[in-house]
């Protein structure tokens, strides 16, 4: 299947970037004519990775995360959110609900969200190599939820 | 974000945007005056919340965990029909006896 549309851009892991993210992703959705709650789950989706990548990819400093995203005509919206940084060693577990290596103001509950908020969610991981986190979110738009 | 207090009760009203990003200074306003004060309840008003992530839960088991030391009481009122959503996931309401009411955006 051939994208409609695509875009990619690296930025840093830098907090301030969380907000930018999900507003270019947002961005690039709308292009599909996505409902409000649509784009709100794909912004809090997007918001999760990202704040995976700079609080856990580079816990130490900044790094690069690159970010490409895809619409499709079956109304499919991907995105994938890659970072070189030090990857994870049990995927399992950090997906687990409520599960947090930080603890404290981290509710552990990123992947969780990101799965309940799109229709899939691949993780792939390297230790020391990096993560990639693919999102895929079917887009029934305006035209279908009325 | 507006601080209110009355007597021993501490209302907290949340605007904008909850991220990792600004749940930090959030954070930061409101303990200072919890530690000052030392309210009986605080109450977490969502309905100016336009985004909220994971993070706004870190936010709320953070200070539920900051009141209940002294033995206060944490409400979390107004959560927008979303917010309650990932809210939900953390079985937040069943462990920590929050108080939620739902709203309309």
């Amino acid at each position: 299947m051939k994208p409609i549309n695509k875009f990619s851009m690296t930025l840093d892991s830098r907090s301030a970037n969380e907000g930018f993210a999900r507003l270019v992703a947002s961005g690039f959705a709308a292009l599909l004519d996505p409902t409000v709650e649509e784009l709100c789950d794909i912004k809090t989706a997007v918001s999760e990775a990202v704040t995976n990548c700079i609080v856990h990819a580079y816990p130490n400093g900044v790094g690069n995360i690159y970010i490409s995203a895809a619409i499709y005509e079956n109304g499919l919206f991907k995105i994938k959110i890659r970072d070189r940084g030090c990857g994870i060693e049990d995927v399992k577990k950090a997906m687990e609900p409520l599960y947090s290596s930080l603890g404290g103001e981290r509710a552990g509950l990123g992947f969780a969200v990101m799965e309940s908020f799109c229709d899939k969610l691949s993780v792939r991981s390297t230790p020391g190599k990096g993560t990639s986190v693919t999102l895929d979110k079917y887009i029934k738009g305006k035209a279908l939820a009325d | 974000m507006e601080m209110i207090t009355s007597g021993k009760c501490m209302t907290v009203f949340l605007s904008g945007e909850i991220d990792h990003h600004t749940a930090a200074g959030i954070r930061k306003q409101i303990d200072e005056e919890t530690d000052k004060l030392l309210p009986q309840v605080l109450v977490l008003d969502f309905s100016a919340v336009t985004f909220m992530d994971s993070s706004g839960v870190g936010l709320v088991m953070g200070r539920y965990r900051n009141v209940s030391a002294h033995g206060g009481r944490l409400e979390v009122v107004n959560l927008p029909e979303w917010c309650y959503r990932i809210m939900k996931m953390s079985g937040l309401e069943k462990i920590a006896k929050i108080h939620m009411t739902g709203g309309k955006r």
